[in-house]
């Protein structure tokens, strides 16, 4: 795959900039955001005096100026050094590895639960846009693309955590169960159901609303006249032609969703105590922990790139017309 | 309907004979509590350090203390309100110059090392005394210790040091660490920061970042036969509706410190199996108070500090804000401290008449629009009834014809605005009494303490009698004597108003029916739990 590679090459290149405008901004924010970290440590010691606070600026290295603190930070970046989180006490970039893996399978479980599920939702609706269903479609997943994303968490942990009490309330897995191989993978998984839900059911919305628009158009392409007046079925008329071409900008929207959930993960990891990145990001700025909220921004910005790269070379598998423009330009 | 728990307010009323003898039921209810089975506890966050000998703060000890003990606990019915740990006893001398502490014989590290005086000299004076932020309050004119034998440890002051001081203090800045992994290493970077080694009931066994501590039974353990419970497992629950949820799904057993709000403890108290427990924190008291930036002219005005104490429902705020989770403060000093409390103090009771003509008197007749003059309210972010409070403030205020105007920060940046940048006009503070006014009580009112210095004085507050009364109290020895400046020292708050306190309030345990002697001691969220015991 040339045209792969030539895409590939161009997004690494156009990225660093993009990447270096994210450090410095997001440095720039929490500087000028008021209090420091020793402000927030002080907060959970309940007290101290004077000379423990000289001190512990001068273990944060909040003495120095916000200026030196940028370049040793870059320049330490520059080496692959996410440096030391000062509210954790620890390695960013361990605190990091450790949280990654959970957000990405909130992430991704709630992401093909919103795709398959809306993309499905959305050609029933769409099959016959205007029908009874199609609009029943329509507003529900309105009303709850309009839903709070913590709000219908904590509905569905009261309904079917406490109530039902068929799924745990929080928590990735089973504390301290000692579960290994498939058992664990089961355990995990049942724990992810809830937060998935109420991650990916919010979003389904977005997918259910373009697909139906896409097919309602296409319904009016010629091709769609041509392949009814050779007297195709109509469910194959709808999956093969009708469906098929709709799909595309699907997959744009793919891209753009991962952004938009990372964010949303930030409320969904609280409300269900996953020890993930969202989450991580929340305590950060609580913390005013500069260097681990700039190594969470990084990675969430090389993550989102990655992703909208695959979604760009996926889509130039599907459409011969993409990626060639740019390959020679 | 199920009953609802008693009131705090209704708790503390009831005598002090009473509550012995619950005590002493309860005591002997122990002797035949079951053994053994895990305790899963909500925890709301994970704290930067465990090592409770840097860190004396709740959050750190609501863990590590079931992992690393200190001298002695507070006790409700102890001598001197004290139950003995790895100090058997403790003994001032006359002069208030040293402090003789007798050792508790046999107790070895969770590594095995044995525990001797040598763990207490280096814990007294490479850590408490130059680390802890507490410790260098109460340890600041600690010269040497001396470990004669084994099992003897004496402290030597350079100046004198009140015995009963250090005695108020000794549950909280006294957590010993073992000087075998601690010396000669970087005391602040010590793995053993993390990875707990103590002398406690409980070992730490391991803590998965963002999920949950663990901490396994120490067989070895000196009190006989205890611990109770196999594990502990603190689960970490940063929402606070997850707390709850996990509790009514039985995930979790228990959940202290308010983790579960107080509006939905009446829904909870509903729920069969689970119980609220208001016990367990009455030395552990958290004060509401207005606190005052005396560098505006107008705030300067002690008649206008008055009318403010005046306008203020102090009822009212603890029947809504803390749904009768509290009681009203009558001064600086709470009444759940009967050894320093003064109930003879002047009382600026809810007045509104009052308040109104304290204030025209004072120069500041309400204008066109009835407003005197206005000013600019920060409350504290750190618990909702703070930010609730600081609601019903200004509108008590506006009643008077004091326009507010409320600025909501978060935890970092209200400490910057209050305590370093003096960028305030009133604020809503929640100070803690930590057993003795001289660990972090007077600090709120004595002059000539450096900005930045959290939880302290930083309304620009002077009076040099006040201070004098701080100071001679500092290095009185005498129990008495000492007791008694203090009783001056709430007068004169009280009188001269440079804070006002509006309320104290512990907080709230929700736990399953099954776990056994919840809340028996008057610091139990952060005690040992060697008596916690789980029925099957």
């Amino acid at each position: 795959m040339h045209r792969a590679l030539i895409l590939t090459r161009r997004r690494i290149v156009s990225s660093i900039p993009v990447l270096l405008i994210v450090i410095v901004g997001t440095f720039l924010l929490l500087e000028s955001a008021p209090g420091d970290a020793v402000d927030a440590y002080l907060v959970s010691l309940g007290g101290g005096d004077a000379g423990l606070v000289t001190e512990l600026r001068q273990s944060y290295g909040l003495d120095q100026s916000p200026f030196k603190r940028l370049t040793l930070y870059v320049s330490a970046l520059a080496r692959f050094d996410l440096g030391w989180s000062v509210a954790f006490d620890r390695p960013v970039l361990g605190l990091i590895v450790e949280r990654l893996p959970n957000t990405l399978w909130l992430m991704g479980a709630a992401t093909a639960l919103a795709f398959s599920l809306g993309s499905l939702l959305g050609i029933v609706a769409g099959a016959r846009p205007g029908s009874l269903t199609d609009r029943a479609l329509s507003i529900g997943s309105l009303a709850l693309y309009a839903v709070p994303s913590f709000w219908l968490g904590l509905v569905l942990v009261l309904v079917f955590a406490v109530d039902l009490r068929w799924f745990p309330t929080a928590g990735i897995e089973t504390i301290a169960s000692g579960k290994t191989g498939l058992a664990r993978v089961a355990d995990i998984a049942w724990h992810l159901a809830l937060p998935v839900s109420a991650l990916g059911f919010i979003y389904l919305a977005l997918f259910l609303r373009m697909m139906r628009t896409g097919m309602a158009e296409a319904w009016r392409q010629d091709f769609v006249l041509f392949a009814r007046a050779k007297g195709l079925a109509r469910r194959r008329i709808v999956l093969r032609h009708v469906a098929r071409n709709a799909l595309l900008p699907l997959v744009t929207m793919l891209g753009l969703q991962a952004a938009a959930m990372l964010g949303g993960s930030v409320v969904v990891e609280s409300v269900f105590a996953i020890p993930g990145f969202g989450r991580l990001a929340h305590e950060a700025v609580a913390g005013r922990d500069a260097p681990l909220l700039t190594g969470i921004i990084i990675v969430s910005a090389v993550l989102v790139i990655v992703v909208n790269l695959m979604v760009d070379i996926a889509y130039a598998a599907l459409d011969p017309r993409v990626g060639s423009g740019e390959a020679s330009s | 309907m199920a009953v609802l728990p008693i009131s705090r307010r209704k708790l503390l009323l009831s005598t002090g004979a009473l509550a012995a003898t619950g005590w002493m039921s309860r005591a002997a209810w122990a002797e035949d509590t079951p053994s053994g089975g895990r305790l899963v506890v909500a925890a709301d966050s994970e704290p930067r350090t465990l090592n409770p000998a840097i860190v004396a703060s709740n959050g750190v000890f609501f863990i590590a203390s079931k992992v690393i003990e200190p001298l002695a606990e507070a006790m409700m019915d102890g001598e001197g309100g004290l139950a003995p740990r790895l100090a058997t006893s403790w003994e001032g001398s006359e002069d208030g110059l040293s402090i003789t502490f007798k050792l508790r014989e046999g107790v070895t590290w969770h590594d095995g090392e044995p525990f001797t005086s040598a763990d207490v000299a280096y814990s007294a004076m490479q850590v408490w005394k130059p680390l802890q932020n507490l410790g260098r309050v109460v340890f600041a004119n600690l010269d040497t210790v001396e470990a004669p034998d084994a099992h003897t440890a004496i402290f030597r002051f350079s100046a004198p040091t009140p015995i009963q001081l250090v005695r108020n203090a000794l549950p909280v800045v006294t957590s010993v660490l073992p000087k075998h992994l601690y010396e000669g290493t970087d005391i602040a970077a010590n793995p053993a920061n993390k990875a707990l080694v103590g002398t406690g009931p409980f070992k730490f066994a391991e803590h998965r970042p963002g999920e949950y501590y663990r901490l396994t039974r120490n067989d070895a353990y000196w009190g006989e036969g205890l611990p109770k419970l196999d594990e502990i497992v603190f689960r970490v629950l940063p929402d606070r509706a997850a707390a709850a949820s996990a509790l009514e799904a039985g995930e979790i057993h228990l959940a202290a410190f308010s983790q579960v709000p107080l509006v939905d403890l009446e829904r909870i108290a509903k729920v069969p199996g689970l119980k609220v427990v208001t016990e367990g924190y009455e030395a552990l008291t958290y004060q509401l108070v207005v606190e005052i930036n005396h560098r505006n002219e107008i705030l300067a005005d002690r008649n206008v500090r008055q009318a403010i104490s005046h306008a203020i429902d102090r009822d009212f705020v603890v029947d809504t804000v803390f749904l009768g989770y509290a009681q009203a403060a009558t001064g600086p000093v709470p009444q759940n401290a009967p050894q320093f409390y003064n109930p003879d103090v002047p009382a600026h009771p809810f007045d509104v008449e009052r308040a109104n003509a304290l204030l025209d008197e004072a120069g500041y007749p309400r204008g066109g629009d009835g407003i005197r003059f206005s000013l600019r309210l920060l409350p504290a972010p750190f618990f909702s009834e703070t930010r609730q409070f600081g609601d019903y403030l200004r509108q008590a205020l506006g009643k008077v014809g004091i326009d507010v105007t409320l600025v909501n920060n978060d935890t970092p940046a209200h400490l910057k605005a209050v305590y370093t940048d003096h960028d305030f006009d009133i604020a809503v503070g929640s100070p803690v009494f930590r057993g003795d006014p001289a660990i972090s009580t007077t600090i709120l009112v004595q002059s000539g303490i450096p900005d930045g210095v959290p939880f302290s004085n930083q309304g620009g507050y002077a009076n040099a009698e006040l201070d004098t009364i701080i100071d001679q109290a500092a290095e009185t020895i005498d129990t008495e004597a000492r007791t008694a400046l203090y009783n001056d020292f709430q007068r004169m708050v009280v009188d001269d108003l440079p804070l006002i306190n509006v309320a104290e309030w512990g907080f709230t345990t929700v736990a399953s029916d099954t776990v056994l002697n919840v809340g028996n001691n008057p610091r139990w969220p952060v005690s040992n739990w060697a008596d916690t015991a789980l029925t099957s």
